[in-house]
Formats: structure tokens, C-alpha cells, sequence
């Protein structure tokens, strides 16, 4: 893990699972207040740490509240009062909290909540896709996406200090795919809790509703005359947030020798053909690259870590020699061109007067397996794309057109 | 319970619910009560939330809809009010109806709608593998309370009282005979029913086992129980831990329900409206000509 800096921190090595690495920074962080409501496949998440709780190891409220509508009120009406807060959800979770996701940016609260990506309904599906966290993006999250348990217990370090910045007053989402990461047991280095406290720091709450010096009213009306502007200060708070994450990943590389960036690129200097690819199948896509260059084929991968603020010139400057973009998106927007991580980078590039040819591959919808077989497809789909000229054609990886109705 | 056919009400499905969930036995009255009831399947539609007990539409022959979690009676109503003369069931767990989806139920009581409402409650959440719910007794040790359970649970009985049903019981799924007698009379009652169905887990709740209920359950009906006298049902609703009281608690005949006042499903509701002759629709059409 170490890239030319020494960590100065010492590290334990635990087998974890992506739910547990998440758990395992909350009993480190010892946030003041948690409330959640079970929902698979978050659920190990907050039995965990309501464990911790009852074995006496951390010093936190925990409110077992009725669904996840009371979990994130609990926890903004908590974080008003000064408190670190934090919560965690799954799909209709999320869904059902959208109300209170969209007060908890509003109100500049920086609340770290862990998602644990699931399909929604219907049909019925626990298991593994995007489309929960994709329908709160444009909300004023934070949004941070993890391949593996190990970045999702680094991503939950991290999150504390770029949502918690004066700069910044903005929550943060932690993102993990369920069962693929949330399930699985990997090696995690965990560090020195005192560590973890030290680089989090105290919490300073944005304003509190309890201040009696410094009495505020929250939550008031915005006539015409000035709701705009609040909108637009949360818009450069996001904004702002570039420089301070910036700065927080560079301070955790020179206390721990671990790299995190916007995004992660692996052999695209030269890569004329570039995947983009979003939390765990980042593995598969990094291995088929690897094949794919012993063949000689000109590829790389890009994998988003920081999906919002989505720094788009950032992602250009990973891609010198792209002539084709094939982007993995693990959601399907309904009714317009392509899928949310198509449209980012898209409008990114037409922005930016760059001309690169992009097709979007939905892949593992609703936990629809993704292999490397289908990888080298996508590769060979998007090389005879390239060869033909084609862009911006929706393509489905591993759809079964015998299920599909008319 | 050999006197009624119930075949007609069963499906060719496996219920997914571990061996033993009480869930089998809500299972076995319904289809009992629907054959007492002389209905047909196509009469009935069920309405279920999300958890372990609400899969039951799946597992019973009628129209049915597997809806979100804590969302089953507003689904009801919706399907209630487009079509009256259908019998209405809503049916989930406890984490379901009593807690996530409890405004809902607050709500259903005091419109008195005329649907029938069992909830499974076997005080844990199933589904999800055995958290802590609204009526997990004071002490239950689970996943997310693991040295037990310090918020006191609610009272389904005395808040459907209080909210305004009309029809208020209590069934066990280790007396499913008895069971199947309410469910009857919860059908046939007009105005809401809510039928609190004892319904052990088997696998999650360690403490409200069928041996632990066996011990504690009686009949309301043997104490000479008047279930039109709403002070004898708050007073026997209060009953729990040490005698547990089951039968039915409560009965109003005298509130009318909404399907009696709403002006469009008194008639009927929308399917119902009388057909427009020819010579009517002919004077309608040359209202534009
Ligand atoms: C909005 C939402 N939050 C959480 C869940 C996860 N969930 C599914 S069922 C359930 C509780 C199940 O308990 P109960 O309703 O008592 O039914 P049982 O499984 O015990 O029959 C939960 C929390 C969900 N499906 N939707
Ligand atoms: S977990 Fe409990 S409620 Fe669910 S099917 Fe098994 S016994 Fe029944």
C-alpha cells in the first residue's frame, strides 16, 4: 500500500467485509449519535455496530428507529445540535429517506451516511446496482464509491474531514456494492484507532439550534427574493469541496502512504480505447485490461472514487490518447440519452471541446453477473465501435432478450 | 377443519418460510375462513407489505399484490375504493404495519374502511434476520438490541381501538380453528377489521415461542367477554406477559364505514356506474353535433 511514503501509522491486518470495514471506522470515529433501520444488505452494518454499542466500545447514541424516514431526521435533528451523526441504507431506504437526504444538504449538515448500493423495486431485488445512490445526485451529497472493504473503510476515514471542512458544511455518502463488497471478507489494514481519531479530529458542528449565546433560527422560510442564492451557495460549497478533498487526500498519503484520487486510472496514458467503470467490477475491468495489453491492444480503465463533485477536467487530463470512451453504467436512466455516469463524462467532453467517440454499457442490473467474458464482449464491442465510427449507442452487457416483453 | 374444502384456495407453491413460522398456520385459517365464507377467489384480493409474512399472496389462490414495505393498507384502499364488492385483505408483520407503515394504519382505522387487516406479529423483523420491532417485549435480546430491548412496545389492540376501528381481535397460528372463526366474522363485519394474528418466529425470536404463548393464551370468548362494551376491550387489551388474552376484543356496529358515506362507492364505485343506454348516448352526442 505504500507508494514511496513510509506510513508513520501502524496498521492491523483484519479479514472484514465491506460492511464491517464500514462498522469498524464508526467504533473508531465514535460519532455521538447513529439511528438506522435494517434494510439488506446494510443491515450488518448497523448490527455490528450496535454491538460495538452494547459490548461498551464506543461512547454512542443509538436509536433504533421506526423505518429510514425517522433515521435520517433522527440523525439531522442531531447533527443541528451539534453532534456527529451518521446512518447507513439500501435501496428502498434510501428511497424513502430522499425527503430528508435533499434537508441534510440543505441544511449544510455533514452527516456521513454509508450506502450499500441495492436495485430498487419493483420488480423486488436486493441485490447489487446503482440506481439508489444515482437517484440522489444531484441532492448536494458528497458522493464517495469504494471497489473493495478496504476503501470502503478508507473512503469512511476521509469523509469525516472533507464533509466537515468550513469550506465544505456538506454531507457525505460512502458507497459499497451490496454482497459483492458488503458480504465479502478481504484483508483489511486497519489503523491505530488513535490514528483515525487524531486525522478526523474533533467535530466542529456548522451551527447549533441549542446555542443560547448564538441564537439562529433553522429551517425558515425562502421567499423568491432569496431561495436562488441559497442554492447556488450549496452549488459552491460542492464546488469548494474539489480543493479541500485535494487536501485531505494529500494529508492521508503523507500520514499513511495510501493514495486515493478523483479518480483512479490504470494504463490509460497511451490507452486509445478507455472503460470507466464504478466500485467493485473495477477489479474485473483492471484484469481484462491486463490480458487485453499482453495482446497488445492500446486499453485502460478509469475508476470513479469521487462521483460527486465530478470533476470532469480531471478525468480528461487521465485520457491523452482516448479515441474511445466505453462507460459502465450500473443504472439505466429512463427517457433520455444515455445512463448517469454517460451523461457526466458526455457533457464533460462536449464541454471541454474534446472529441471522443462514447458508447454506454449498462451492465449488472439488479445483480445480473458481470465476468470477464462479458468484459472482453464490451472490449470487442467498443474496438469495432471505434473502428466504425460509432458513439453514443446504449448497449446492454449480458441481457437475455428470450425474458424481454415487447 | 375437515368440514371445508380449502383446496380451491391453495396454490402450486412451496411457502418459503422456515419449518414451523407461524406464518403456515395465518396461512391455513385464511384459506379456511375464505372457504367458510363460500367465497371464490376471484372475490378476494390480498394486499401484503414487505417481510417474511407479507409473501403470503403468493402462497394463496386469489388476486393478489406485493407491495412495498409498510405500504399495504394504502394499497388496499386504492384497490377497495376503485371496486367495493371485492374482498379486501391487507396482510404483513409487525415491523410492517406497526411500525414503518403504522400512520397508515392509524389512518385506516379512522376512516373505517372496510377491509380486513391481519398482521403476523411474531415481535421481531423477520425478513431482515431478527431485529428488534415495535413490539418486542422490554428485555428481547436481538441483532440490534443485543443486551435487550429497552423501548416499550406498542399495543396494536388498544391503538386500533383508539384510532377508530371497528372490529378489533386477536388469533393465534397455534389455534388456527379459532382463527379461521374470527377471520369469518372480521370478513363479514363492515367497517375495518384489524385481526392481530400471534404468528412465532422460529428462527429469530428466542423468547415468544409457541410453547411460551401455549402457556399464556386464553379464549375471550370463555371468560363471557362482551366485545360490544369498549371498557371491558381496552381493560382485557392491557392483558400480556403473564395471560394472554385471544378472541375478539372489540366490536362498533354502529359507526358506519367509509364505503357507507363516500358518495361513489355507495353506489358502487366507479365499475358500477349504471351502462349508458344507446338513445342516451346518442343524445350526448348530439349535444356536439
Ligand atoms: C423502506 C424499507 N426499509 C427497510 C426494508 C427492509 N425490510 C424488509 S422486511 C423488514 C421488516 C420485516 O419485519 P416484519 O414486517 O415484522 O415482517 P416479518 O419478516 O417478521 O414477517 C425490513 C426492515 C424495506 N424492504 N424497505
Ligand atoms: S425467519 Fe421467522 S418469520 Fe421469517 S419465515 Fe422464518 S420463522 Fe417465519
Amino acid at each position: 500500500m505504500s507508494d514511496g511514503v513510509v506510513s508513520k501509522v501502524s496498521v492491523v491486518r483484519k479479514a472484514l467485509t465491506g460492511a464491517q470495514a464500514a462498522a469498524e471506522v464508526m467504533r473508531q470515529v465514535e460519532p455521538d449519535v447513529v439511528a438506522a433501520y435494517p434494510i439488506t444488505p446494510q443491515t450488518p452494518i448497523v448490527q455490528e455496530f450496535a454491538q460495538f454499542v452494547a459490548d461498551g466500545l464506543v461512547n454512542t447514541e443509538m436509536i433504533q428507529v421506526e423505518s429510514e424516514h425517522s433515521a435520517l431526521s433522527a440523525v439531522v435533528g442531531a447533527a443541528m445540535s451539534g453532534a456527529r451523526a451518521m446512518t447507513a441504507t439500501s435501496s428502498q431506504g434510501l428511497a424513502l429517506m430522499w425527503e430528508v437526504v435533499a434537508i441534510a444538504s440543505s441544511m449544510r449538515l455533514p452527516i456521513v451516511m454509508n450506502i450499500v448500493n441495492r436495485a430498487i423495486s419493483a420488480p423486488l431485488n436486493i441485490h447489487c446496482d446503482h440506481s439508489d445512490a444515482m437517484a440522489i445526485r444531484d441532492l448536494g451529497w458528497i458522493m464517495l464509491f469504494s471497489e473493495n472493504p478496504q476503501e470502503v473503510y478508507h473512503n469512511n476515514i476521509v469523509a469525516f474531514r472533507i464533509g466537515e471542512h468550513p469550506d465544505v458544511f456538506l454531507p457525505v455518502a460512502v458507497n459499497q456494492d451490496g454482497f459483492i463488497t458488503s458480504h465479502c471478507v478481504e484483508a483489511v489494514d486497519v489503523f491505530e484507532d488513535s490514528f483515525v481519531k487524531n486525522f478526523v479530529g474533533e467535530y466542529k458542528a456548522p451551527y447549533n439550534i441549542l446555542d443560547f449565546d448564538n441564537p439562529i433560527s433553522a429551517g425558515e422560510w425562502a421567499m423568491p427574493s432569496h431561495y436562488f442564492e441559497f442554492r447556488v451557495d450549496m452549488k459552491k460549497a460542492m464546488d469548494r469541496s474539489v480543493g479541500v478533498i485535494e487536501k485531505v487526500f494529500e494529508e492521508f498519503y503523507k500520514e499513511t502512504g495510501v493514495k486515493m484520487d478523483f479518480f483512479e486510472a490504470y494504463k490509460t496514458e497511451d490507452a486509445e480505447i478507455v472503460f470507466v467503470v464504478m466500485n467493485s467490477t473495477a477489479g474485473t475491468i483492471r484484469y481484462v485490461v491486463d490480458k487485453l495489453r499482453e495482446k497488445g491492444k492500446k486499453v485502460g480503465v478509469i475508476k470513479v472514487r469521487v462521483y460527486r463533485p465530478f470533476v470532469v477536467e480531471k478525468f480528461l487530463e487521465l485520457i491523452p490518447s482516448a479515441k474511445f470512451i466505453a462507460v459502465m453504467d450500473r443504472a439505466l436512466s429512463i427517457g433520455t440519452t444515455g445512463s448517469p455516469l454517460y451523461q457526466d463524462i458526455t457533457s464533460g467532453l462536449f464541454a471541454n471541446k474534446r472529441i471522443v467517440l462514447v458508447n454506454d454499457y449498462i451492465y449488472g442490473l439488479g445483480g445480473r453477473d458481470f465476468t470477464d467474458d462479458d468484459a472482453y464482449e464490451m472490449y470487442e464491442h467498443a474496438e469495432y465501435s471505434l473502428k466504425e465510427g460509432i458513439s453514443g449507442q446504449i448497449v446492454y452487457v449480458g441481457l437475455n432478450p428470450n425474458l424481454l416483453g415487447r | 377443519m375437515a368440514t371445508v374444502d380449502i383446496k380451491k384456495f391453495q396454490v402450486n407453491l412451496n411457502p418459503t418460510w422456515c419449518p414451523g413460522c407461524g406464518d403456515y398456520g395465518l396461512l391455513r385459517g385464511l384459506q379456511t375462513a375464505l372457504a367458510k365464507l363460500d367465497l371464490d377467489p376471484s372475490e378476494i384480493v390480498i394486499v401484503s407489505g414487505i417481510g417474511c409474512s407479507s409473501n403470503l399472496p403468493h402462497f394463496i389462490k386469489a388476486y393478489g399484490y406485493h407491495s412495498l414495505h409498510g405500504r399495504a393498507l394504502p394499497t388496499a384502499q386504492g384497490v377497495k375504493m376503485v371496486n367495493p364488492r371485492l374482498t379486501v385483505i391487507a396482510a404483513g408483520g409487525d415491523g410492517d404495519g406497526y411500525g414503518i407503515g403504522v400512520g397508515h394504519l392509524v389512518h385506516a382505522c379512522r376512516r373505517n374502511i372496510d377491509i380486513t387487516y391481519i398482521v403476523m406479529d411474531n415481535q421481531i423483523y423477520g425478513l431482515t434476520t431478527g431485529q428488534t420491532s415495535p413490539t418486542s417485549d422490554v428485555g428481547s435480546k436481538t441483532k440490534t438490541s443485543p443486551d435487550g430491548n429497552y423501548e416499550y412496545p406498542l399495543n396494536p389492540i388498544l391503538l386500533a381501538i383508539s384510532s377508530g376501528a371497528t372490529f378489533v381481535a386477536r388469533t393465534f397460528s397455534g389455534e388456527p380453528e379459532h382463527m379461521a372463526d374470527i377471520i369469518v366474522k372480521a370478513i363479514q363485519h363492515k367497517g375495518f377489521a384489524l385481526i392481530d394474528d400471534i404468528s412465532p418466529c422460529v428462527t429469530y425470536n428466542k423468547k415468544n415461542t409457541y410453547q411460551w404463548f401455549k402457556e399464556r393464551v386464553y379464549k375471550l370468548e370463555d371468560i363471557g367477554h362482551d366485545p360490544y362494551d369498549i371498557n371491558q376491550a381496552i381493560q382485557r387489551a392491557t392483558e400480556w406477559e403473564d395471560k394472554i388474552p385471544i378472541g375478539i376484543f372489540y366490536i362498533n356496529p354502529d359507526k358506519p364505514s367509509y364505503d357507507q358515506l363516500d358518495p361513489v362507492i355507495r353506489e358502487g364505485g366507479m365499475f358500477a356506474k349504471p351502462e349508458i343506454t344507446e338513445d342516451e348516448k346518442k343524445e350526448i352526442l348530439n349535444q356536439f353535433l
